[in-house]
């Protein structure tokens, strides 16, 4: 049963072939035998079981949707009534919230069942998840390489059936870096789709959430019900619904496929780029049209990210004082000391990395140099993709320069771990869907992914350009090692 | 341009960051290889682009000013490291 489809738990479910209480039991125990792997924070199977037997509830009264009892894990970014939310960090340590996030809420309304919570990089700051205060997560693929991040936990747990889908964040890349790690389909949508209500902000303009799965179709099914306007949050963006089911089999015959040159160029590993050439090929196999095209300031991205990330995470982050709630330190001489001391305590050290450049370039003297320059340029790059998707429906490349890492590999070097997100940070500076999805293996047999990008608003033909690759390849069916315990 | 032990210190205390001189050493060159990926920017000719603060633009929507309940003070009192009688307790601010 673990190995199936979320639309394949959902067809099973409603033709009562198993219920939901059996089923949640199914994944409760193999996150229990998949403890190594350390994709989890909480679990909580009383919780987990009531949903369950609301969701049977529902099935037995025929007032089910597709995903009624489908379980599903969420990153531990989402704020969650039933399950401490601590953004992997020290400073949230057994904090409960009052309210569940919207994406949590959503599913929750739709039926789906909730495992727990999933580790990740503190407050979703990294491309490997080694910036857990909970420590890392293991690549089911490889247990010496890191999953990715900064959803390593959402990767991994997909990855190795422990999870039939799992939420997930996308700051500058982390919902696709870590699926291309893991050998797993990862989708953000345009920003402002998804709710970012209850999801712990760490920079704000570039926040959204998005969607793990074993593949387009399941993603497209969830999409369904997890994204749409939120009032309560002031960057939701006002439409109507959309089935995103809708173009999965979609027609590729003339489709015009982006290939940008710059995502190739020096850095890019002889491995990946096999595999992503060899998905190209397929496309083209399948009546896609490759059409070069040009992002000349890609690479810019990166420098431009670091300006604009920091400085609005310095600014979310210093809501955490030890007042309110989070952790507060046990010795202090006066307020001032208490907030510092508190502070110093309850962030690691790339949280802290990030707020004191963000402090830096948002202060007095630098703020235009920096950050209303890196604004400037952000523009540049999101432009030229405006340009580009004149002449492509959809942009294909590569997700990363190379294979998951291992660990400590880049954990002492920071500007290394940065330029990890070459190729996923444009897309999240404009602001546009973009997804990944299994096309092979490189070294050491460890997974390839090829990312798909589309303009704004264009998830539909996205997912169905992704379910049509996935319906002629069975990358994405491959199951690691540790899937198989 | 090159930031200094001082820079750090006094970034680090308006961040209200506690780091000792060890950590601010640490940080330094850190946060310096961090500032020469960043320097790349400034060789950009953005003359006449407008800053792009949010991807899609526009003005923030703003919600009618009705007043909607909040009754659940105890349910975010529940977090608070320190509290009495429904408020939150911080060390003396006022003599």
């Amino acid at each position: 049963m673990f190995e199936k489809s979320v639309a394949e738990l959902g067809r099973a479910l409603k033709a009562r072939e198993i219920s939901a209480v059996e089923l949640a039991r199914v994944f409760l125990d193999r996150i229990d035998r998949h403890k190594d792997l350390n994709a989890f924070l909480d679990v909580r199977a009383d919780v987990t079981l009531a949903q369950a037997r609301a969701a049977d509830a529902r099935l037995a009264k025929g007032d089910a949707t597709p995903l009624t009892g489908v379980p599903v894990a969420h990153k531990d970014i989402f704020v969650t009534r039933d399950f401490p939310s601590t953004a992997s960090s020290r400073i949230l340590e057994g904090y409960m919230s009052p309210f569940d996030a919207t994406v949590v809420e959503r599913l929750k309304d739709a039926g789906m069942v909730a495992l727990g919570k999933l580790n990740c990089d503190e407050f979703a700051m990294g491309s490997s998840n080694e910036n857990s205060h909970y420590g890392n997560v293991l690549n089911p693929w490889d247990r010496t390489a890191v999953p990715g991040g900064s959803s390593g936990g959402s990767a991994a747990a997909v990855a190795a059936r422990i999870a039939p889908a799992a939420t997930a964040t996308d700051t500058g890349g982390s919902i696709r870096e870590p699926a291309a790690f893991s050998g797993v389909t990862g989708i953000k949508p345009t920003y402002g789709r998804a709710s970012r209500w209850g999801m712990i902000a760490f920079a704000s303009s570039l926040d959204q959430a998005g969607i793990m799965t074993r593949s387009a179709e399941d993603a497209a099914l969830i999409f369904n019900a997890m994204l749409g306007f939120d009032p309560k949050d002031s960057t939701s963006v006002e439409r109507d619904a959309e089935d995103y089911t809708r173009s999965l089999n979609l027609d590729l015959k003339g489709l015009r496929l982006g290939v940008p040159k710059e995502f190739f160029g020096k850095g890019l590993h002889a491995d990946v780029e096999k595999a992503v050439r060899e998905a190209l090929a397929e496309y083209v196999k399948l009546g896609a049209r490759l059409v070069d095209i040009s992002l000349p300031n890609a690479a810019l991205g990166i420098p431009v990210y670091y300006v604009i990330a920091p400085a609005e995470c310095s600014s979310n982050l210093s809501r955490f004082d030890g007042v309110r709630y989070g952790h507060r330190a046990g010795n202090y001489a006066d307020l001032v000391d208490m907030i510092k001391k508190s502070r110093s305590e309850g962030f690691g050290p790339e949280p802290k990395r990030r707020i004191l450049i963000g402090t830096y370039v948002l202060s007095h003297g630098y703020y235009d140099a920096y950050y209303i320059q890196a604004q400037k340029v952000r523009r540049i790059i999101a432009d030229e993709f405006q340009r580009a998707f004149r002449e492509c429906d959809l942009i294909a490349g590569p997700v990363t320069t190379s294979v998951a890492f291992g660990f400590g590999e880049k954990a002492a070097d920071p500007v290394a771990m940065y330029l990890s997100d070459l190729y996923t940070i444009p897309g999240s500076l404009a602001g546009i869907p973009g997804m990944s999805i299994p096309c092979g293996f490189g070294a050491k047999n460890r997974p390839v992914g090829l990312q798909l990008m589309a303009n704004y608003f264009d998830e539909a033909r996205l997912l169905g350009a992704a379910h049509r690759y996935q319906q002629a390849t069975d990358w994405h069916l491959r199951v690691p090692p540790a899937a198989k315990e | 341009m090159a930031l200094t032990l001082s820079d750090v210190m006094r970034i680090a205390h308006l961040a209200r960051i506690e780091v000792t001189d060890t950590e601010a050493r640490q940080t330094l060159g850190q946060l310096n290889d961090i500032f020469k990926l960043i320097e790349q920017l400034q060789s950009v000719d953005t003359s006449g682009i407008e800053p792009m603060a949010h991807p899609l633009g526009g003005s923030q929507r703003l919600r009618e000013d009705e007043v909607v309940p909040t009754d659940n003070r105890s349910e975010h009192m529940k977090n608070a490291p320190a509290q009495q009688d429904g408020l939150f307790l911080v060390p003396k601010v006022i003599e």
